[in-house]
């Protein structure tokens, strides 16, 4: 009897070990892999200065002679395509989230949301030869231009990759605000889309926003699927119909072709530390919003 | 007067049968309690009268409501009409996640009604009709959440007197109040039943004999006894309701 409750008591102490192991080395791994982005990143520093990185507009870190390293260019990228796409899927993906939570029936909403769910699984790669092949002829024929790959159409494909965290956050959030809501509005006399207009969507904007926040998150750190179709012009885009190189672009070109331990090595990391601390700061934001929201009703 | 006309109305949720012909005249301006057991139908029952029940998916409904010479289910395409003239105050206070003001003034909004002096005025005037006013005057722009319990029931109240109506539907409005709240509503209804028709669901016998006109004792979807308040709970004719009134089940 003894032995077996010993033995019990030490399966467990051996399993909360392992656990406890476990959680650490991936901590300790998230760890090791930001320190690393940042001391490499921050050599850059030594040799050019903070102002020709972050307010030089032109990026040409391979120039025969003088090579140049501004940013800004890139950063302007990466701002096309991530407000592009969040212009495309914000009013897409509210819409989308409102007929799920409140006007569809049960059977829809449990076909429609994995459905959209799934959206999500598609490879990026697939989305990048979509547009590719079919949505750059497109947007070339429309606006007359000789080549149909730049900033709108990466918002484009972007944008229906953000779309389903945007409408499946979103919809959480409304499916869980008080049915109290709901009804006490209904029973004064409003009519369904007032009841959505008047309460709901006041009630679950903070939501809404974080859903945007983690969209946004998202849309800045996509690589594959903007390589294919952005243009990966290094020139300083003028119009969203201009070829664009945003930041993972430009990583995901350059990284063939340097040297490790180079300058250039350097500075892409510099780049890389710089696209995490976004996506770190849009993430942190984003989760304190839904956070505070799903308590906030919770009677 | 009668305002409210209940004909063989049955009620399912899925398959199983809440309601099982109830027949029942409603009386205009008096007040009319519920009573009977947890699971009985009497809240169900409130719910057909403004059709709240039309949110549940699977529920059927047989037999005719009438109010107004008009058949609530089948005259009223526009059910937010009907819930205007019939309004309804829950178990559990319910306020919007808004001002004081927002939410009086809510129903008026929703109806249309823009000029911020005419919500002013109507929103005062509620106030004051349902005695919250010189507790909450000052302070209009405040979250509706910053009040007591029983204020935001109360505000509920008035929420639903903002767009005036003929019958007001209460669904236990008092069961998560404490004595002193409860009483400030009962005060508010017996005042209020000059004005209009006040149908509540109670758990509380007490609270249906201090208040109420009439009574209706129901039991397993059907009604068992409906009558006079006093003579129900002084000389009830049923057996089962002399049961019930004297604590012996429920």
């Amino acid at each position: 009897m003894f032995l077996v409750k010993g033995l019990k008591i030490n399966k467990e102490k051996i399993i909360i070990n392992i656990f406890l192991i476990v959680s650490v080395t991936t901590i300790l791994i998230l760890l090791g892999i930001f320190l690393f982005l940042f001391f490499t990143g921050i050599k850059t520093f030594n040799e050019i200065s903070f102002k020709e990185i972050f307010f030089g507009t032109d990026w040409n870190p391979t120039a025969y002679g003088e090579p140049s390293w501004g940013i800004l260019s890139l950063l302007v990228g990466t701002l096309i395509v991530t407000l592009g796409a969040l212009i495309f899927a914000i009013p897409l993906g509210i819409a989308s989230s409102i007929y799920l939570a409140e006007i569809a029936s049960p059977k829809t909403r449990e076909f429609l949301k994995p459905t959209i769910e799934m959206i999500a699984g598609i490879p990026s790669v697939v989305l990048g030869l979509i547009g590719i092949f079919f949505l750059s002829p497109l947007i070339a024929g429309l606006f007359g231009l000789s080549n149909g790959l730049n900033g709108l159409i990466a918002s484009f494909i972007v944008g229906i990759m953000i779309l389903p965290t945007i409408i499946s956050v979103s919809e959480d959030v409304l499916i869980s605000l008080p049915k109290e809501f709901n009804e006490a509005s209904l029973a004064l006399g409003a009519t369904k889309w007032q009841t959505i207009k008047m309460t709901l969507i006041p009630a679950a904007l903070s939501g809404i926003g974080g859903a945007i926040m983690l969209g946004l998150g998202r849309a800045v750190g996509e690589t594959m699927a903007v390589l294919m179709v952005a243009g990966n012009s290094r020139g300083m885009p003028t119009s969203i119909l201009d070829p664009v190189r945003p930041i993972t672009a430009n990583i995901a070109i350059e990284i063939k072709e340097v040297v490790s331990g180079s300058l250039h090595y350097e500075a892409l990391f510099l780049l890389g530390l710089i696209l995490f601390v976004i996506t770190f700061c849009v993430n942190v934001i984003s989760e304190i919003i839904i956070n505070k929201q799903t308590k906030k009703y919770k009677w | 007067m009668v305002k409210i006309i209940i004909k063989n109305l049955k009620f399912w949720y899925g398959k199983k049968q809440v309601l099982d012909d109830i027949n029942l005249l409603i009386e205009n301006k008096k007040i009319t309690a519920l009573i009977g057991p947890s699971g009985c139908g009497k809240s169900t029952l409130l719910r057909c009268m403004n059709r709240m029940n039309d949110l549940i998916s699977s529920s059927k409904i047989e037999g005719n409501l009438i109010y107004n010479n008009k058949d609530i289910h089948k005259d009223y395409e526009d059910v937010s009409i009907l819930r205007k003239q019939i309004g309804m105050v829950f178990q559990k206070p319910n306020p919007f996640p808004m001002s004081i003001f927002e939410n009086v003034s809510y129903g008026l909004r929703a109806a249309g009604i823009k000029d911020k002096e005419i919500l002013k005025k109507i929103v005062e005037e509620s106030l004051k009709r349902a005695d919250l006013w010189d507790e909450v005057k000052d302070r209009l722009d405040s979250s509706a959440f910053s009040l007591s319990g029983g204020q935001q029931q109360r505000l509920c109240i008035t929420r639903a007197l903002a767009i005036n109506p003929d019958v007001i539907l209460l669904d236990e409005p008092c069961s998560a109040l404490d004595p002193i709240a409860t009483a400030k509503i009962e005060k508010l209804l017996i005042k209020l039943k000059d004005e209009m028709t006040i149908i509540i669901v109670t758990h509380n016998m007490h609270q249906a004999r201090r208040i109420s006109d009439k009574t209706i004792y129901m039991l397993d979807g059907k009604v068992i006894e409906y009558s006079e308040t006093k003579s129900l709970f002084v000389k009830p004719k049923n057996k089962l309701t002399k049961d019930y009134i004297n604590g012996e089940f429920g």
